[in-house]
């Protein structure tokens, strides 16, 4: 690292080299990111229709060969969606704003994306380690609500336009929940930053998560998690049968794609901080040899499949919610608990010092 | 400490060249061949009858207005819990007398059927 920089300076002389070096290595460090997620994302779809048709005891893909080789049938199905979806035509509608039609798009994947700039991989493996990151990850995903709304109005159709109003509705109402959850880790972690917040759940097992007092928390931030991402069984804004897809009816090709690759990429980012908040982030779920040779950021990566599992799982088995049920489960199910959660662990921070040191409560406080 | 927001800055430009590459690269090698009826508007194949900007129910704008009220809650909450532990009993008291008071707000809303949906 230090030789690289010296080549930097030497090239460009010590002020450009300085700059142009963390220009440098921030960039690797994001590409890092977005390209393992992308094909993330790109396989998650593939484990999706896997998954379910395992869970409907059929097959799923498995025509697609990847590079010919044969055991690996199926594998090719993303790459092959993907070219397909480039080859589509951009259909842009006659009514349509055209310049909001196009960026709507852009405005759903920018933050979707960017959010993942402070998400902490391992103690030491995080590209921006801001205090208040938990915040910055809120406000990103509410910019993804923008997207969605000017989706809706911009393709000047009655579907996209309600699908829109019902789909921001929704992920408004949810986000609240996911707030007031949130706000129950914070009292816990005493800090915004992610890593202190898996810091805060470092002990001997995984009893010392934040699982286990928050277990309602959890929950509701899981169940939000999957409203706020329109998933089954809260996918009303794209019910085939009443409003076709919701927002993005007359979005093909490429621009839809692009919707498409903002939603997955906010359910494993929901995936990721539900493990990183509630599951003890990269900490091993028990504290003595074999576990803890596992490097953490495999554990990461081990929650965060088995949240995922969960979403494909709810999505295979619920049938879908009415609106209103939506509705209520948001205002008044989801609010209610978490206001008096917010009030008990208030209050169990409260107590007195020597019952705070007796067991269990000496555990987590 | 302002450092720390460049690689974000640098990730936000990322995020829209993710969003503005694949469309280009679309725009570029998918064939454009428009006609009027495949620009037409999706109405389930008839014709569109009426303007698309049309009125929507007054309870969408309910839930924004409730939702600005209590994202307002959680800003004033984050603080809270992270210096929970410094500021006390008093500081616990503190915000549950604000918490109570939302709390007859939202009991209001309730009752007065701004949450339901038919």
């Amino acid at each position: 690292m230090e030789n690289i920089q010296q080549q930097f300076v030497e090239l460009f002389g010590t002020e450009w080299g300085s700059m142009l070096f963390s220009l440098a290595t921030n960039m690797t460090f994001i590409f890092a990111i977005v390209v393992p997620l992308l094909l993330g994302v790109a396989y998650l779809t593939f484990a999706e229709r896997k998954i379910i048709a395992y869970m409907q005891i059929r097959v799923g893909p498995n025509r697609v060969t990847f590079f010919g080789i044969p055991w690996l049938r199926g594998w090719g199905q993303p790459i092959a969606d993907a070219v397909k979806a480039i080859m589509k035509e951009i259909v842009i509608p006659t009514g349509a704003n055209k310049f909001l039609f196009i960026l709507a798009p852009v405005l759903t994947i920018m933050p979707a994306l960017a959010a993942w700039a402070v998400i902490p991989f391992s103690p030491e493996l995080i590209l921006a380690d801001i205090n208040a990151g938990l915040l910055y990850i809120l406000a990103m995903t509410s910019m993804g609500i923008y997207g969605i709304i000017i989706a809706g109005w911009a393709s000047n159709s009655k579907y996209a336009f309600l699908g829109a109003m019902r789909s921001a509705a929704q992920v408004v109402s949810y986000e609240l929940a996911m707030g007031f959850a949130l706000v129950c880790v914070l009292m816990m972690s005493q800090s915004l930053n992610l890593g202190d917040i898996v810091n805060g759940q470092q002990g001997n097992s995984f009893l010392n998560w934040y699982l286990i007092p928050l277990f309602p928390m959890f929950l509701v931030y899981l169940i939000s998690g999957v409203a706020e991402t329109n998933r089954a069984p809260f996918d009303v804004a794209e019910g085939e049968s009443e409003i076709v897809a919701g927002f993005h009816v007359d979005y093909s090709g490429m621009a839809f794609t692009v919707f498409f690759l903002a939603e997955y990429s906010n359910m494993i980012l929901v995936a990721t901080l539900t493990s990183i908040m509630f599951l003890g982030g990269w900490l091993p779920p028990v504290d003595i040899a074999p576990f803890t040779l596992i490097p953490g950021i495999i554990w990461l990566l081990l929650k965060i499949a088995f949240i995922l599992f969960f979403f494909l799982w709810f999505r295979a088995t619920f049938p879908r919610y009415r609106y209103d049920q939506i509705m209520r489960l948001g205002w008044k199910i989801f609010i209610p608990i978490t206001l008096v959660w917010i009030v008990l662990l208030g209050s169990i921070m409260q107590l007195p010092e020597s019952i705070r040191n007796t067991f269990p409560l000496n555990i987590w406080f | 400490m302002l450092e720390n927001y460049f690689p974000i800055l640098l990730f936000l430009i990322v995020g829209f060249l993710v969003g503005v590459v694949p469309m280009l690269c679309g725009w570029l090698l998918a064939p454009n061949r428009p006609d009027s009826e495949k620009l037409s508007p999706y109405e389930c194949g008839f014709e569109a009858f009426e303007d698309a900007r049309m009125k929507f129910d007054v309870r969408y704008y309910l839930v924004a207005i409730l939702f600005i009220l209590f994202d307002l809650e959680i800003a004033f909450l984050f603080p809270w819990a992270i210096v929970l532990d410094e500021i006390g009993l008093f500081g616990f008291i503190a915000m549950m007398t604000f918490l109570g008071i939302l709390v007859v707000g939202f009991i209001y809303e309730w009752m007065k059927g701004a949450l339901e949906w038919d």
